[in-house]
């Protein structure tokens, strides 16, 4: 137990075509403050699963298991609420919001979250000010504050608009789903640096993909593998390039035989 | 009446006498016509979705002359009409179909007469086939007549009807927009109102040749009232009308377009927007026929319907044998916010040139869960997040209105229409 975030045997299932199909399948993890953590595993083991369960989409049930962020049981808390008290998750595939003006839609989003922590809320002038010197950070063109939520947007302009996003709520917490995904080495470098930034004792982060490229520029404490809906293995950073070489195969073999 | 001809006079009752005794032509035919056809009930396809009923159930009678004109005031403050850009823009108001003279402001490079003097009827509309046409030209008593001479530019102009009764009223005005060769004109028409009434206009629009229309409606009529506009426009070469229509009032509404593209290289836009709730009924009705080649024509009509509300899109889009080249678009969206919320839509393609391009297609559908889930995992509340599309899906079809002014009086009025209920608020 860290008393920051503590996932203790979480089941979850999805109903897939009138199909109840099980996911995760006990799934325990603990990350204290101030650490990155990285998840990697082979596809379908349930990472993205385990990212929408703890953001609270509803199509998923949890079935078992309880998740404890910051003294809080996050499982009982609507998607707002958690963001509010701290957690954000980084979309593997952002959402586009035709007629969604981005600033408007990032004001919203963090005058929303600073409502709900009882802060005051920021004026539209303070409020571009800031945006706009968090968007030049991330190298992104002006003009994607002026456009509708990530409509038009490429991959990578898409997964630098998450960044943003998260820069701007300022979370306890960040999950990023394969926020590398369809990124080139330069934007890469950009959003993981744009994490880096955010790196305090006060801000923990777990970082699911499937390349060890993201983790030489976004260094984690730890890594966990992933399969079947269970953590099968973790260990320190050095695990990264030994999947790299090796693959899952190791893992899941001590996995069956444990 | 022969004993032959079916005879639909009973569905006429509601407006008593006021049918009696006319001896002008044009009205007498339209009369005619009217107590063989009736007013139309379900049976009739073009009124399949859009019962009449609740006209039927009340007798309606002439307006009074006068006007309260303080309410006048307050109703054109309420519209926002004496602030701002607006204030300044030349207007024709009309209360309860007659023109007050008092609240206008002629406008410069416009020629501006009305049909209370000229008891002109145009060419365009179709009395014999559309009853409420045929009803207008029965009862019609007054209404603008503009006219734009060659290459002038009209600038805006607003035509505004107001009703306002304490007892159940109709009122019939005749209204027309000539455009002469490269002339340009925006006109932005207000249907609004207070009170049980009857609103049955009728508009015939010509644009010449390199002329351009732009055309906003802004329909915001009362609760009780019924509005029932039919406009009729006619495009000649390379010439231009772009309209737009947002629907938001009325307990029933119908706006029926019937636009003609005459001749070769002409553009028409039939776009619209309608939001409603409650038991609103609200029913956007077009045909564009392509009558020669190389025209281009577009249609975007969303609907947002909360409640029992109900929306009916009926668009046919008809390609004459000589009209090759037509490019034709049709889209008709429905984002439905309860489960008694209904639409019905007919598109409708009829084609008899070969070599043409026109795609039409229809949506209906709820508040998308992967949206509504990505604004929530940011922070905003979900009642918030929920306004918060269905404005961003109603912002998307405003976007396509080209007048700066007309768009931002739309977006204004259309922002009082929130917060919507919506099912789990």
């Amino acid at each position: 137990m860290t008393q920051f975030l503590d996932i203790s045997g979480l089941c979850a299932r999805i109903d897939a075509d009138g199909q109840e199909k099980e996911i995760l399948k006990g799934v325990d993890l603990s990350i204290p403050p101030g650490e990155v953590h990285a998840i990697m595993g082979p596809n379908g083991s349930g990472k993205s699963t385990l990212s929408y369960v703890l953001a609270g989409r509803e199509d998923y049930e949890v079935t078992a298991g309880t998740v404890n962020f910051q003294g809080k049981d996050l499982l009982e808390m609507e998607p707002e609420e958690r963001a509010a008290a701290g957690l954000f998750l980084a979309f593997q595939s952002p959402i586009e919001l035709p007629g969604v003006n981005n600033a408007n839609f990032l004001r919203t989003a963090v005058n929303a979250v600073r409502r709900a922590r009882g802060k005051d809320e920021l004026d539209a002038v303070t409020f571009l000010k800031t945006a706009r010197a968090a968007a030049k950070e991330l190298s992104m063109a002006p003009d994607m504050l002026k456009r509708n939520v990530n409509v038009g947007f490429s991959g990578g302009e898409k997964k630098r608009n998450e960044v943003l996003q998260m820069t701007l709520l300022q979370p306890s917490f960040a999950i990023l789903d394969e926020t590398d995904s369809g990124l080139d080495v330069d934007a890469l470098r950009i959003v993981a640096e744009g994490v880096n930034r955010l790196r305090s004792p006060s801000f923990s982060a777990l970082v699911i993909t499937h390349h060890q490229r993201l983790l030489d520029y976004l260094v984690p404490d730890r890594i966990h593998v992933m399969a079947k809906g269970r953590i099968i293995h973790s260990g320190g950073p050095e695990l990264a390039q030994q999947i790299d070489r090796e693959g899952y195969t190791r893992f899941l073999a001590e996995a069956e035989a444990a | 009446m022969n004993a032959i001809t079916k005879d639909r006079s009973d569905t006429l009752a509601p407006f008593g006498t006021r049918l009696d005794g006319v001896t002008d032509p044009v009205r007498k035919a339209a009369i005619g016509a009217l107590h063989r056809s009736g007013l139309p009930d379900r049976r009739v396809e073009e009124w399949r979705y859009t019962s009449l009923r609740f006209l039927t159930e009340t007798p309606l009678a002439a307006p009074a002359e006068v006007y309260d004109a303080g309410q006048v005031q307050a109703q054109l403050e309420n519209l926002g009409l004496n602030s701002g850009t607006l204030a300044e823009l030349p207007r024709l108001v009309f209360v309860n179909g007659r023109y007050a003279e008092p609240f206008s402001v002629l406008p410069a490079e416009v020629e501006v007469s009305f049909f209370a003097k000229t008891q002109t009827f145009g060419a365009l509309s179709a009395p014999d086939r559309d009853p409420l046409t045929a009803l207008n030209a029965a009862l019609a008593s007054d209404g603008a007549q503009l006219h734009v001479s060659a290459g002038k530019n009209g600038g805006d102009v607003l035509l505004v009807s107001l009703g306002q009764t304490d007892t159940p009223v109709s009122f019939h005005p005749r209204h027309s927009v000539t455009l002469d060769e490269g002339a340009q004109l925006t006109l932005i028409s207000i249907q609004a109102g207070q009170g049980r009434y009857l609103h049955n206009p009728v508009l015939e629009i010509s644009v010449a040749a390199e002329a351009n229309l732009k055309h906003v409606t802004l329909q915001t009529e009362g609760q009780d009232a019924a509005c029932l506009a039919t406009t009729y426009a006619q495009v000649a070469e390379r010439g231009t009308y772009d309209s737009f229509v947002l629907g938001l009032g009325a307990a029933l509404s119908r706006q029926e377009i019937h636009a003609r593209l005459a001749a070769p290289f002409a553009t028409v836009h039939v776009n619209g927007a309608q939001m409603l709730g409650g038991k609103q009924i609200g029913d956007v009705t077009s045909v564009i026929t392509h009558a020669a080649p190389d025209c281009i024509s577009r249609q975007t009509v969303r609907n947002v319907l909360d409640g029992h509300a109900r929306g009916v899109f009926q668009g046919k889009v008809f390609v004459d044998r000589v009209a090759q080249k037509t490019d034709g678009y049709q889209m008709n969206q429905a984002l439905l916010l309860s489960e008694n919320a209904e639409i019905d839509a007919k598109p409708e393609l009829e084609i008899y040139a070969d070599d043409v391009k026109c795609s039409h297609g229809a949506t209906v559908g709820a508040l998308d869960d992967d949206q509504l889930f990505y604004l929530r995992s940011r922070g905003v509340p979900d009642a918030e997040a929920r306004q918060i599309l269905i404005h961003a899906f109603m912002d998307e079809a405003l976007g396509l209105i080209e007048d700066e002014t007309a768009r931002t009086l739309c977006t204004q009025m259309l922002a009082r229409s929130f917060p919507v209920a919506g099912e789990s608020a």
